[in-house]
């Protein structure tokens, strides 16, 4: 299948999903980002790589976490970054989300960091780009509930570097698959990298169909879910799914989804717990799990920054 | 002015002619089939060598967003009939919009345009329009085009005032709730993608509550654009039993599905959506069997409505001028013989609006179709005539091309003089 990610020698030229990536450029990722972990941790954390590159963050969904990460990870690199809360202003005046493009490709952007609302959105524009003939790289920051490329990235980052090899893990994700892009992201991960167990846990409202398709496991209980995983990872609940017709209240789900120690003692007795944040403590996940010696939440996000240092130096470096 | 239409492959289904023959025209009727008619001498001889020739395609339902090229849309497509549902702007529910629409038609001169009235005023499920001055104005049957009424007291009440004068009413089946937030067929691409799904149950649904209804008021239903195996299903059922249920399904549903999304390939969005390989097969196999007829969908939609993120992009493919090439494909490949395949164009599509069109009966409008079913083309944004060139099939190509187009006994389409 056509893969509009990759140009005429397979190299990454847009990150737009993890589906359809082939493995070599996944563990080639991580080990860029390996190699600037050293950075981060210097007097001067800055490498030249993008030096005199534009990277424009173009959020039109407001998100001040991911979009700072992105933007220390593209100074890291010494790129200029230019951050753009576009949020609904653009498209209220009726322009639209291409028009916003053309302009911000005569400002000779390098590269576009894209969160959107919509599922699909960086397709659009990355197609775009080529049509138009500009030789500017997308990384997607988020889109709908499609993918979030950069957090599956580091997800499998920090596995890798608490677990060293993916073929003999057993991985559980909890929670909203439905709504989430971090899940799918995680899920196109785990399957290339060759992790032979994935299992999904939540309740039906919060579980796509077909599941199955994308080879995971699916478990409607905790307590068998868990059972002897290495890895957990915790999705965050959304305040507008608590109640309704998905959820009767946040209460009940932390009652029979919540991460407890109790219920994290059915994993394997080193297993890691990651999150992608923002947590709901005594929602998805109790405070005694959060800060217990399981978690891996914070280093994720000091790896997270690595991880942005790779994509973006790859596929917008020389 | 006589017309002969010569050496062409004349297929009526309707009356079971396939074979080769000579077609004489006059007054704007049929005037005779293989032997020329006594003291007919031709104006105009047209010959028709290597071409099909068969009666006008009527369309089920066309979207005349711009009647002018529309129209000019449908007789370059072989179309002279075309089915118009009542969401325009304003919505058809007015016997004076009807009036109006019908009378703009017909001194256009191309297609004739047969409207359907809005069951409810505005479309909005509330309150019945006037069912019977919109009948008067022309209109030949209701419906709600692609909106649902969602009181079902409401509908039942519309059904059953549409049987008391004894007209059809079209309803498109999809559950308003289990569709109003989705985007895509809720299967294996949409959980992929990330995309909010439309179950089949939307369309099940709806229609078990139809066929309820309508089997209790005794109304003439016709559903529109089935999408799914399971829905046709219930459809041949009802049939089985001997309820009076017709349906249709829209060509790009015969070809088309899920995976064809692609990377979010937004000409690919369809109302109701495209289904799993196996809908596909189920509605190709129902068209082959005459359980559904077979209708464009046309809708045409602007390059900026449709270069929007997947689930902001209209929904809708230009059809007009794809039904013909896309139906000879879909009777390739599902062994579909040529007049069998003209019959879900033409004398099926004739039954279910129970009007006299749709063959070549020596005394029928001389509404004909003249195409060359092996001729290759291209559509692209410079070879469709439509306003809309909005299709998963751009560029890609197509076998059949109309080559002339009659309506009432008059050359409404010559190929010959096509720009391209």
């Amino acid at each position: 299948m056509y893969n509009p990610q990759l140009n005429s020698n397979g190299e990454l030229t847009h990150l737009l999903s993890i589906e359809g990536l082939p493995r070599d450029v996944i563990v080639h990722i991580l080990d860029t980002a390996a190699s600037f972990m050293e950075v981060s941790a210097r007097e001067v954390k800055k490498v030249p790589l993008l030096r005199g590159k534009s990277v424009f963050n173009l959020f039109f969904e407001n998100s001040t976490r991911t979009r700072t990460t992105f933007e220390i990870a593209a100074k890291r690199l010494s790129a200029d970054v230019i951050n753009l809360d576009i949020g609904r202003s653009s498209t209220a005046k009726g322009e639209t989300l291409l028009d916003t493009i053309d302009n911000l490709c005569a400002m000779h952007a390098n590269l576009f960091v894209v969160r959107h609302a919509s599922s699909g959105a960086p397709y659009l524009i990355a197609e775009h780009l080529t049509r138009v003939n500009r030789d500017i790289h997308v990384v997607n920051a988020g889109d709908g509930r499609h993918a979030h490329p950069t957090q599956g990235l580091l997800d499998m980052y920090t596995i890798r570097h608490y677990k060293q090899d993916f073929s003999n893990l057993r991985v559980a994700i909890v929670g909203d698959i439905l709504h989430s892009r971090v899940a799918r992201s995680d899920i196109h991960a785990l399957t290339t990298l060759g992790v032979p167990e994935v299992r999904a846990i939540g309740p039906q409202t919060l579980l796509p169909g077909h599941l199955d398709k994308l080879g995971v496991h699916v478990y409607h209980d905790m307590a068998q879910g868990l059972k002897d995983c290495d890895v957990v990872i915790m999705l965050r609940l959304q305040n507008e799914r608590m109640t309704g017709a998905l959820l009767p209240s946040a209460g009940e789900y932390f009652r029979h989804f919540g991460l407890t120690p109790e219920k994290l003692a059915l994993a394997k007795p080193d297993a890691i717990v990651l999150h992608p944040g923002p947590m709901n403590r005594g929602v998805e996940i109790h405070s005694a799990v959060a800060d217990g010696p399981h978690a891996v939440i914070l280093p994720q996000v000091t790896f997270g920054i690595a991880v942005r240092m790779a994509v973006m130096s790859i596929v917008a470096g020389n | 002015m006589k017309i002969a239409i010569r050496n062409g492959r004349l297929i009526d289904s309707k009356h079971g002619l396939d074979h080769n023959a000579d077609l004489f025209i006059a007054d704007g009727k049929v005037a005779g089939i293989g032997q020329t008619p006594a003291g007919f001498s031709a104006d105009r001889s047209i010959d028709a060598a290597g071409c099909i020739v068969c009666p006008g395609l009527i369309d089920l339902g066309a979207r005349l967003n711009s009647i002018e090229a529309e129209l000019a849309a449908a007789v370059a497509g072989g179309v002279t009939s075309v089915v118009v549902p009542p969401d325009l702007d304003p919505p058809l529910d007015e016997p004076e919009l009807a009036d109006r629409l019908v009378h703009r038609a017909a001194d256009i001169g191309l297609a004739r345009v047969l409207p359907l009235g809005a069951l409810t005023i505005g479309l909005k499920g509330e309150r019945l329009a006037e069912l019977a001055g919109l009948a008067k104005a022309g209109c030949v049957a209701f419906s709600q085009a692609n909106r649902q009424v969602v009181d079902t007291e409401a509908l039942l009440r519309a059904l059953e005032y549409a049987a008391t004068f004894g007209f059809a009413v079209w309803l498109q089946p999809q559950d308003y709730w289990l569709s109003r937030n989705g985007i895509a067929h809720d299967g294996e691409v949409a959980s992929r993608l990330g995309l909010a799904g439309i179950p089949v149950s939307a369309e099940t649904v709806a229609i078990a509550t139809f066929l309820q209804l309508a089997r209790e008021t005794g109304v003439h239903l016709h559903l529109t654009r089935l999408s799914s195996a399971a829905g046709m299903k219930q459809v041949e059922r009802a049939q089985a039993e001997g309820q009076r249920v017709t349906c249709d399904v829209g060509i790009h549903h015969l070809h088309l599905t899920e995976n064809d999304i692609g990377f979010f390939n937004s000409q690919a969005r369809f109302d109701p959506p495209l289904r799993a390989q196996s809908d596909r097969s189920a509605l190709a196999a129902a068209a082959a069997a005459g359980t559904a007829a077979i209708c464009s969908d046309h809708t045409p939609v602007g390059a900026d409505d449709k270069l929007l993120p997947f689930g902001e992009a209209k929904p809708g493919a230009t059809g007009l001028e794809v039904l013909l090439p896309l139906t000879l494909k879909w009777a390739r490949e599902s062994q579909v013989g040529l007049a069998d395949a003209l019959a879900r164009l033409t004398a099926d599509p004739a039954a279910i609006l129970g009007i006299d069109a749709g063959h070549l009966g020596v005394g029928a409008h001389a509404d004909v179709c003249i195409f060359d079913p092996l001729a290759d083309w291209r559509p692209t944004a410079e070879t469709l005539v439509s306003k809309g060139k909005n299709t998963p099939f751009l560029g890609l190509e197509l076998q059949g091309r109309v080559r002339l187009t009659l309506a009432k006994g008059r050359v409404v389409f010559d190929g010959e003089r096509r720009g391209h």
